[in-house]
Formats: C-alpha cells, structure tokens, sequence
C-alpha cells in the first residue's frame, strides 16, 4: 500500500544517487554491517512465518540462515523484513535487501530486465487451485465464470488469465495484497476459488478456520521453480548465495547432517572431506573462511533436514517430497560437484 | 524629475551595488543550479539503471498486460496492453473520486446544517457522527465496512431479492442494465432539448420578476420539462428501451449491472469520512454569517427555508470553498487506499500490479505522481474558479 510507494521513491532516489554502491560489493558491506538483510514474505507457513515466538522459520528462511553460516559464521546473524510480492523486486534493487528469499518464480522477464540473478532452485512448484468442497467441483475445467482470488503481482496472475483464456473459459479476478487478505476473501465467500503456487495453497489451507471444507483440485497450470534472487552485477555475491544453496544440496547427497558432521569430519571419504574442510585456495576465492559449507550443514542441516523440518514430513504441511527429491531419488534436486 | 534622477543614480552605483541587476544575476544563477542538479539526477539515474540491468523507457506500455482487472470503464481484457491498464486504474480512480465528492458533498452539507438546528436530537446526532468518524483513521473505516460489515452479507445462491429484479450479495449489487433500442437516440436528443429550454425558462422568469415582481415556480416548471419531455418522446419513439435482469447461473449472477463490493465499501468509507469535515466546514461558514443577517431577513418576511438559501448559504460560500477544495483534495488522494481491499484504482492496478510485472519502478511511479498532481490541480483550478465566482462583489 503506501509502503510500496515508499520502496519505490527509495529506490528512485537511491538509484539517482548511490552510483558507488554498484561498485560496493555485498560481501564486505555485510561483513562490514554483521548481520544479512533479507527479504521474506509476510507469513507463509513452511517457507518464511515468524512462530509463536515471534523467531522466522521455513524452507526460505533456512536460505537467509545459510548464507549468513557461510559468510559471518552464525546463522543467527540475519535480519528478516516481510515483503508483500509487489513490493519484492524494488527492495532488492534498491538495496534494502541482500537476498530475496520469497517463494518467487523465475521466469525469462525477471531474469533478464529486473537486474536481478536467480541464484537457484529451492523449491520446484506448479500453480494449483483450491476451492470449497461445497462447490462440488472435480476438475479446473468446471470453473468457467467463477471469482478467483489472487495475490496481485505474482506470475500466478498471469498464468490464471492465460489458462482460462486457453480453455474459453471466463473469469471474476479478485486481487489483493498479501495471502492473508486472500485466504480471507476466500473463507468469506467473496471468491469461489483460491490460486496459488501448490505449496502456498497447502499452507494457506491450515491457515483456514475450517481446512476440511476446502480442497486442492488435481490440475497444474504452469511450472513454478522458486528460489532466492540476488541483485545483478555483483558475482561474488551471486556465488556465494548460489553455493550456500548447492552446499545443502550436496550435503544431503553426501548423507552429511547436523547432527552426524562432526564425526565425519576426520572421515576417509575425499568428497566429504573436502566438503567440510575445504581446503585449498577455493574458499578464499569464494571470499569466505574455510569452514563455510561445514558451518551452513552444522547449523541449518542440509537441504533433506531443511525440507522435513519445514514443509516435509515433520511438518504440519506434510508435502510429500515428489520432485523436490534428490536426482538420485527421482526428484529434480541436483547440484553441481563442490571440487 | 524622479525618473532622470534615477537614472543617474543607476550610472553612479556599480553593477554589485545595484539591487535590480544584482537579483536578476541571482535569479539566473539559481535557474541554472537547478537545471544542472535536475540535469545530473537524470543522467546518473539513466546511468545506474543501464549499468544494473534494468530496462528503462516506456515502451512496456505496448506490451500485452496479460492479468485480469475486476472493474473497467472501457472494454478491457487480459489482452490489452499495459498503457490500457493505466486507462483503466485511471478511469476507476476517477470514478471512486468523482462519486465521492459528489456524495460527501451533499452528506456533509446536510450534517453541517443538521448540527447548527434548534431540534436538540438532531443536532446532537450531527455532533456525535461529526466526533466519531473525524477521528477514526480512514483506513480502519475502509476495512470495517469491507471486513467488517458487507462480508456479513450472504454468498450468492443465497441472494437477497428485491422484486426479482436487483440482487444483493458478498460478490455486490446486481441491478437491471438498460438495454438501448433503436429510437433511443430521439429521447437522449429530447433531454439536451429539455436542458437547453430549462436555460430560457430561468431566463425568461428572472427577467419577469425583475419587471414585474411575479415569481415563477422555476424549479418545479424545470423539473417537469426534464421529465416529461423525454418521457413524452420516449412513448412516441416505440418506448425502445429494454432491461436486462441478472440470472443466476453457474457460480454467480451474469448480465445486469454490477457493483462490486470493494468499489462500494470504499465510496462508503470514503463519504461518510469526508463528510465530518465537510459538516464542519459547512457549520464555520454559516456561523460567520452575522445573526443581523438572519433578522433581517426574517423581518422583511422571508421564510427560514429562503433565508438559508439566499442570504446566509451565499455568503457562507465564500468561507466555505477555500477549506472545501482542500477535502475534495484529500479524498481524491485517500482513493489510494483502495489497494488495502482490491479495489483496482490507479495505486492498485498500475503502481501496483503493473510496476511488478514490468519492474519500471522509477515510469510507473512517476505516471502515478503525475496523475495525481494533475487531478488535483485541475480540481484546485475549477474550485478556484468558482470561489472568484462567488467572491463577493463589493460595489
């Protein structure tokens, strides 16, 4: 609301003047503040929600906390800001964030003319519908004429207007700022459906005062890879975020975890070793201590940990792993050798 | 000889010396310090937006939008472009706006008097709805009557009725829409007629009663042309005019009219707020009125109803307009706030939605801004305009 407007005159005026922070890079501006800005959304169970204790925690959230484990040693060291999904990309840009770290999509628009670099896949997503079981509707297709509700500035807009459009079907959309105010106009009748990533549908739908009256529909419009984004032009930085990333991945291929990495440190393994000592000149190139990838495993697990603990099993979302599973276990999940 | 004498003067004193000179140096200097500061943002903007990747330039707005939007005034859909969207985020802002100053206009004048009557209840419920709603945030009242209030209302296959014709419920109001037949054209002709002859009757009346002291019934003539004129050829053209009544079918009503709930609950918020300020405003403007002005006017026999209507509310006008232009003005720019339910005016559908699709914080933004002081200009011109107007004429 006004605070987008208030983001954008930022970055209007930041980008007019701050000509030298283009050169600044973020590694040593962190170091140099002691702790990580980062961008999370306003409260999405499993992927970025502050709990009871006011402490933020998900699949997201874990991102922000490795790249601080990596680069200041502690993954305590962070400072979380909620961003609503139209207020994300100017934030980065203008440099009130480091990392974004916000369920979002990369798509070829974003890469290319926002300035901005994906540094990963965190999470593979598709948009899905939920809808009241009263209804009594079996499939997307029967949805022609209904109201949708739909969080504005999310490709999930976009992807609503062209699947109905492709089906000649016709619809009402009801948009508002943030999932909260959307699974509201939901719950009181104000839409028929709610669409969202799939993920975000299934945590909205605890969110509901009533979750047994709504369901998800079978159907998967689109494909929804989210993952953190950094600012363009600062490679350093870029890699780092995108190795803390890879290191929770290649942890958990390694079988490596929080708990177990201590006794494997003097292990025989030359993958492993080299993963919690890396030694050599590579870690110096990074711009980080030798310890990096041991820190991020030791103190936010790897990314099989990060997934139970949040949205997995040992959640109450309870997603199930599907793609987002290791490529050694018929998932998407693949990073590139740490050597 | 004063003007020889200045002269001489100016050719004794030297150019630092001389105030004229000296001030228009000053004032060049200045001009060029700002162009050159405006000049440098603008490059180094340009500068830094190319070296980070971003696109600049406006030619996004011929891209396709490729969202839906909830209300538009023009035909508009998901493949129109995004210079449509801002037609449309533009054209509901001043939908929302122009409704609003019209109904807190009329709100706020009816409570100012209320709150000034002889009736003690009247005046005392004037006072109290004058204390609540001047002193709750604009906001907390937009979503009161959206949260609050008409989600109360029931889902759409549990409508309420009204004659089987209009239709209330938590997705809006479904009124009949006016189908225009053929022939139609002949009624709208007869209305401008029955305007341009109203114009001649008061005319025509005022100029009888300056000769001859006979007043007209101007007002209630004037109301029987603008209807019966019309109406009369409307009968005779074949009374081609259709209603279409909304059904329901499938998930909602189709066909008719809608007002949907976000456009209501903000109009609602936004007129009852202003209108404590414009009571206020209104109550200032009659009291300055001296009391003499009232006896006089009774003494001379004229009735309360034409006393407040011709001696004090004229007079009270000239007080009135200058603080009424600034409410105008706030409720223009409060109409912003229609993001916080989805309403899709301007802030919401192009600042918002649009900047995010296409990342041009820095030409959405400034659109937006340029809208807005355009509005407000333009409404702050008319307003003065109309206070000149009213000015008194002092002889």
């Amino acid at each position: 609301m006004k605070k987008i407007g208030l983001v954008a005159a930022a970055t209007a005026i930041s980008v007019s003047f701050a000509s030298a922070s283009i050169s600044a890079d973020t590694l040593s501006t962190v170091k140099k503040k002691g702790y990580l800005n980062c961008g999370v959304s306003t409260g999405l169970p499993g992927f970025s929600n502050p709990d009871d204790k006011g402490k933020w925690q998900g699949l997201d959230v874990d991102v922000c906390r490795a790249v601080a484990a990596a680069t200041l040693g502690s993954e305590k060291k962070v400072k979380y800001i909620p961003l609503t999904a139209k207020e994300r990309f100017t934030a980065l840009q203008s440099g009130e964030i480091d990392i974004l770290s916000r369920n979002t999509t990369w798509t070829l628009t974003r890469d290319v003319s926002l300035g901005l670099n994906f540094a990963g896949v965190n999470y593979y997503d598709g948009q899905g519908f939920m809808v009241s079981k009263s209804l009594g509707v079996k499939s997307a297709k029967e949805l022609d004429g209904a109201a949708v509700c739909i969080q504005s500035g999310t490709t999930t807009e976009l992807n609503l207007a062209d699947y109905f459009r492709q089906h000649g079907m016709k619809y009402t959309p009801v948009v508002f700022d943030t999932s909260d105010q959307t699974v509201k106009g939901f719950e009181a009748g104000r839409c028929d459906v709610l669409t969202s990533d799939q993920s975000q549908l299934y945590a909205l739908k605890i969110k509901l005062s009533k979750p047994n009256n709504a369901m998800v529909l079978p159907e998967i419009i689109s494909k929804e890879p989210l993952g953190p984004v950094v600012k363009q032009g600062d490679d350093k930085w870029f890699n780092i975020v995108k190795w803390s990333l890879f290191a929770m991945v290649n942890a958990e291929e390694l079988s490596l975890t929080s708990d177990n990495i201590d006794a494997k440190k003097k292990a025989k393994n030359p993958e492993v070793k080299r993963f919690v000592q890396s030694d050599g000149p590579i870690a110096k190139q990074l711009g980080l201590s030798q310890d990096w990838a041991y820190q991020v495993v030791k103190q936010v697990g790897n990314y099989g940990e990060s997934f139970d603990r949040n949205v997995g099993k040992n959640s109450p979302l309870n997603i199930d792993r599907g793609v987002n599973a290791l490529w050694s276990k018929g998932g998407f999940m693949y990073a590139p050798p740490m050597r | 000889m004063p003007e020889n004498k200045h002269n001489l003067a100016a050719g004794n004193v030297s150019f630092w010396n001389d105030p004229a000179k000296r001030s228009l140096v000053f004032q060049a200097i200045l001009f060029l310090a700002v162009f050159a500061v405006g000049y440098i943002i603008y490059q180094n903007t340009q500068h830094n937006l190319e070296s980070r990747g971003i696109t600049t330039g406006f030619e996004f707005l011929d891209a396709e939008a490729g969202f839906g939007i909830i209300q538009s005034l023009i035909p508009y859909d998901e493949t129109h472009s995004y210079g449509t969207t801002f037609i449309v985020g533009l054209l509901n802002t001043i939908l929302v706006s122009a409704l609003g100053v019209f109904f807190a206009t009329i709100l706020g004048f009816l409570i100012g008097v209320a709150r000034l009557s002889h009736n003690w209840l009247i005046a005392r419920v004037a006072a109290v709805y004058i204390e609540i709603f001047r002193n709750i945030p604009l906001l907390l009242q937009i979503f009161f009557w959206y949260f609050a209030v008409l989600r109360l209302l029931p889902g759409p296959r549990q409508s309420l009725e009204f004659a089987d014709i209009a239709f209330l419920n938590v997705r809006g109001v479904y009124l009949p829409s006016p189908v225009l037949g053929e022939g139609f054209g002949w009624v709208l002709a007869a209305l401008v007629l029955a305007l341009i002859a109203i114009f001649f009757i008061k005319r025509w009346a005022k100029r009888r009663q300056n000769e001859t002291g006979d007043q007209f019934p101007v007002f209630w003539a004037s109301l029987g042309v603008l209807i019966g004129l019309p109406f009369i050829v409307f009968l005779l053209s074949g009374a081609s005019l259709q209603w279409e009544i909304p059904e329901l079918k499938g998930f909602n009503f189709r066909g008719g009219l809608t007002i949907i709930p976000e456009l209501s609950a903000l109009l609602i918020a936004l007129t009852i707020y202003t209108a404590a300020f414009i009571a206020e405003i209104v109550r200032s403007g009659i009291e300055s009125i001296s009391k003499g002005q009232t006896e006089a006017a009774r003494a001379l026999g004229v009735s309360p109803g034409k006393t407040l209507q011709l001696v004090i509310i004229p007079q009270a006008m000239r007080v009135i307009i200058p603080p009424l232009t600034s409410q105008y003005l706030n409720l223009i720019k409060n109409s912003s706030l229609a993001t916080a339910i989805g309403y899709p005016d301007l802030v919401s559908v192009f600042a918002g939605t649009t900047l995010n699709q296409t990342g041009q914080a820095i030409e959405v933004i400034s659109m937006t801004m340029a809208v807005y002081l355009t509005l407000s200009l333009l409404v702050s011109l008319f307003m003065n305009w109309y206070n000149k107007r009213m000015a008194l004429v002092e002889r």
